[in-house]
């Protein structure tokens, strides 16, 4: 009846259910930032925002009630990289792909954030199952520079964008190796060369705002700013970037964007970390990092984060011979900040998998030998780990104080299979769980003839 | 009935001519043409008799025995029963305490070997992809038996037995071949003995797609129309051939192609047609009917919950995925509960990987299924659902005589997991095939390392 009244709500174009004061009681609480889950907490939600979570935490007078017994409470997944809301159909469906342009002349000034269509299948899909945020990167095309990604909520509403151009993301291991021309060598210089070409416009932008008042941002947020394409912008002869992907890389060398780097094998994830040397001020994320395990104690030392394919186990490329399931628990014990993500694995639609996933990590503890997680740093590499190493855990991925209210009711422990989503919050909103999917579900529970054709059933 | 009463093509064609300028109105008896030139070489490994004790067992075909035994000797499985059956004389004893026991799964659906790690362009041998019509390819030709693939599917996944396909660019793909999981030198090395042939179909998008500027067929129309035309030529091979085989005389031109599809129309070899949509499964039935064959299993099969009923009727399996949805236009009704639909409709149910990731983890694929089912009101018990990764797949390859489930004479394939195999929290923790232990969790030297990885970083490691 619930899923009824829900859908009619959907059919009529109304809005998610409002937000309100909820208080979850009764439930296994898992925090999301590594603890143990804890047995019979409470989780408030008010004005859109964690109010607390855990035990003995007041209910506020008014608040709607939530009995969680039996059940599971987590803060919502986060899609640790993704191209969610990019693709409605990934082959041969005309114009439902947006993840990439190679027939366009831009690279990184290329933001996704237009391109995210909230009314995707996929989005609806994948919030059923308890995904409420994701990491959303563009593909690269003719360029190792892919362009600017965000990060989305994945509400039922029009606005899926919590933060634009919130990182840059680059390819430097054999896909940009590619892209670049044929080689490693190749593509590293293309990298320094567009660093150099943002340079020469972030020292004019560094002098157009010495004149600026001092409360005007330095920074270029947006490559449509006309300080760096204005007639005044200087720039020299030999350029290979067009003005707006020079200009788009600007925040990225002054360290106000984060930039995402795939890398895969041992020798290019120190390459990256070379970079990170030689610009001290880049923001640096590695990204899929299949070998990482060979050289953690390396990647802890240089204090990147990591995004890692949770369950790359085989040599899929020469650029992944040493794949393993150990590797994210490996980095994680030499002290790697790691969070779970999709990297090339049906990123634009199957971001649901991250729990089986994290489940699987923890699976290797029972097994000799290998390297798992515990329950709780599964759950925190899903949830609040890919908000933190974007910077974004003061905000997202936990349920702490403050952060915002994205909420999901398990029917049971969420890493196993098993348990399903049953009721989920975005910003303090309740969402409508139903899909495509559910509806064809519906409509063939019964194959038997009617007395009109399946069509009108709904 | 394969590798018996077996004369060589090259003996014929030697003395052939010979005997027909001697005694021209005599007609020549026929000749057995070979019908199993690259024959199994595999034989199993040797095993202790064994027998797990304190288990909990699904035996394949929908039983659960809790504090289980299982004693298995000399390949084969011996018994199953309670904690009372005896421990037989001279036996390895197992304590299962804590664990469970099952059939191995069988993938009806690989491309292990033939779309190899790595993924190189030099290892890529899955498509034959220059003629929308290429019955006469087979799979275990391309196969690679060094894929490092197969040793995760034996360590993470369980998989003891598995038919390596062709892909799906062509109409007719090719013929798939059946392996047991278990490393060899040659692709023969690892043949299931025995084993009927599969040839691989396929409908829908992607030959269209694929040939769509190759000269065609560049619709569904075109795939039905070139596919039905295929058929026309191997019934009329099929009659000259039936009718020299009954009487002798000159032996009519051996065409590889129609071999391949002769042994369909004889029975002898099993459709596994590549098909998402109902409305074209629907088609294919027809088809079959046209020309006289049947078809053992749709693959992928996204919409089989559509049709769910005709597919019970007609006896047709459905290998599916548990989720996957959308990544193309075939794909786009993909639900979480078509397996259960299909098994509640009555219809043969299969869980299939078509991935060299998914195959690790069908035990877990299949949990989904189940709960999505359960979900909806399809209340099937744990036990029931591992037919949907044993015995149902043996069944659509035509092994369930031998393999799928415990029961006793049939091949000593099978899985001792450290839980339950329906949690993700489980693994295997030791795999036997043909009673043999291919896989130890507890000790290294019990893990397959193939030629490729030897040398490579991770050598030998936990994966």
């Amino acid at each position: 009846m619930k899923r009824l009244l829900l859908a009619a709500a959907l059919l009529c174009g109304s809005a998610p259910l409002a937000a309100q004061t909820i208080a979850i009681t009764g439930g296994t609480v898992a925090l999301g930032d590594g603890s143990d889950p804890i047995v019979g907490g409470t989780v408030v939600i008010q004005n859109g925002k964690i109010m607390g979570a855990g035990v003995g935490i007041p209910i506020p007078r008014g608040s709607e009630i939530v009995d969680a017994r039996g059940k599971w409470v987590t803060p919502g997944i986060i899609g640790g990289f993704s191209r969610l809301g990019l693709s409605e159909v990934d082959l041969s469906a005309d114009g439902t792909t947006d993840d990439r342009a190679p027939g366009g002349p831009f690279s990184a000034a290329i933001d996704v954030a237009p391109a995210v269509n909230p009314m995707n299948s996929t989005i609806s899909v994948n919030r059923a199952d308890g995904v409420t945020r994701a990491i959303v990167a563009p593909s690269t095309a003719r360029s190792i520079f892919a362009g600017q990604g965000a990060m989305i909520d994945l509400g039922a509403d029009r606005d899926p964008i919590t933060s634009a151009r919130h990182f840059q993301f680059v390819e430097l291991g054999e896909s940009g190796a590619a892209t670049a021309g044929g080689s490693r060598a190749s593509a590293h210089l293309l990298f320094r060369n567009a660093l150099r070409e943002a340079a020469e416009l972030g020292r004019y932008t560094q002098r157009a705002s010495s004149r600026a008042a001092p409360s005007e941002d330095p920074v270029v947020r947006d490559p449509n700013e006309s300080r760096t394409t204005g007639p005044n912008a200087q720039r020299s002869d030999d350029v290979l970037l067009t003005r707006f992907d020079a200009a788009a890389l600007v925040p990225v060398l002054q360290g106000r964007q984060y930039l995402l780097v795939h890398v895969e094998q041992a020798n290019d994830i120190l390459q990256a970390i070379a970079l990170k040397r030689f610009y001290p001020q880049l923001k640096m994320v590695l990204v899929g990092v299949t070998e990482g395990w060979t050289v953690a104690d390396r990647i802890a030392a240089s204090g990147i984060p990591v995004i890692a394919s949770a369950v790359n186990d085989l040599p899929s490329s020469f650029e992944q011979l040493a794949a393993t399931q150990s590797n994210i628990g490996r980095m994680r014990a030499a002290g790697v900040k790691v969070a779970i993500g999709m990297i090339d694995d049906n990123d634009s639609r199957y971001i649901f998998n991250q729990r089986q996933y994290a489940g699987n990590l923890v699976a290797l503890g029972k097994v000799p030998g290998a390297t798992g997680v515990s329950w709780g740093e599964a759950m925190a590499m899903i949830t609040s780990k890919p908000a933190e190493v974007i910077g974004m855990g003061a905000r997202l991925g936990s349920l702490g104080r403050g952060r915002q209210g994205d909420v999901v009711i398990w029917s049971g422990d969420p890493l196993e299979m098993a348990s399903e989503a049953q009721m989920v919050w975005i910003d303090g909103v309740r969402q409508p769980l139903e899909s495509r999917q559910t509806k064809l579900r519906d409509r063939y529970q019964t194959l038997e003839r009617n007395a009109l054709p399946e069509a009108y059933r709904r | 009935m394969r590798g018996s009463a077996i004369v060589g093509v090259a003996v014929a064609a030697a003395f052939l001519p010979a005997c027909v300028a001697k005694t021209p109105p005599a007609k020549a008896p026929p000749i057995r043409i070979n019908d199993d030139p690259y024959p199994s070489t595999y034989s199993r490994y040797s095993g202790a008799p064994t027998i797990i004790r304190n288990v909990t067992i699904f035996d394949g075909e929908g039983g659960q025995i809790d504090n289980g035994s299982v004693v298995f000797a000399d390949g084969a499985i011996v018994a199953t029963g309670d904690a009372s059956l005896a421990v037989p004389a001279g036996a390895i004893t197992i304590d299962g305490t804590g664990k469970f026991v099952t059939p191995g799964i069988i993938d009806v659906h690989s491309h292990l070997g033939d779309y190899p790690s790595p993924g190189t362009e030099g290892n890529s041998d899955g498509n034959e992809a220059t003629g929308a019509s290429r019955p006469e390819v087979w799979a275990e030709h391309s196969v690679w038996p060094q894929d490092p693939g197969f040793s995760r599917a034996l360590a993470n996944g369980g998989v003891t037995a598995l038919q390596i396909l062709p892909g799906s660019a062509n109409l007719f793909g090719g013929r798939g071949v059946v392996l047991k999981n278990v490393p060899a030198r040659t692709s023969q090395g690892m043949k299931f003995p025995g084993a009927p042939y599969g040839l691989k179909m396929a409908c829908g998008e992607n030959p269209k797609r694929v040939y769509g500027n190759k000269g065609g067929p560049g619709t569904r129309m075109g795939n039905v129309a070139v596919t039905r035309a295929t058929w026309l030529k191997a019934q009329e091979y099929d009659r000259k051939w039936d009718k020299y085989d009954k009487s002798g005389g000159d032996m009519p031109g051996r065409d590889l192609a129609m071999d391949t599809l002769r042994g369909v129309l004889d029975g002898k070899i099993f459709i596994h047609n590549h098909c998402y949509r109902a409305d074209e499964m629907a088609i294919m039935i027809d088809m079959a009917k046209e020309f006289g064959y049947k078809i053992s299993t749709f693959h992928h099969a996204v919409e089989s919950y559509k049709v769910a009923d005709l597919l019970a009727r007609e006896g047709i399996c459905s290998a599916m995925w548990a989720d996957w949805y959308g990544f193309k236009m075939e794909s786009y009704d993909g639900i979480k509960e078509n397996i259960p639909l299909v098994d509640r409709a009555g219809a043969c149910a299969i869980v299939h990987s078509d991935d060299a990731n998914g195959i690790q983890r069908l035990n877990q694929e299949a949990a989904k299924a189940l709960a999505d089912g359960r979900r909806m009101g399809h209340n099937v018990t744990d036990a029931y659902a591992w037919k949907w990764l044993s015995y149902n797949p043996a069944k659509a390859l035509g092994i369930a005589d031998r393999v799928g489930s415990l029961k006793p004479g049939k091949m000593a394939d099978l899985v001792l997991w450290n839980g339950n195999p329906f949690s993700t929290y489980t693994r295997p923790d030791k795999v036997w095939i043909d009673g043999a232990m291919m896989y130890d969790s507890a000790n290294p030297r019990l893990r397959p390392v193939s030629d490729f990885e030897l040398g490579q970083p991770g050598e030998g490691d936990v994966k």
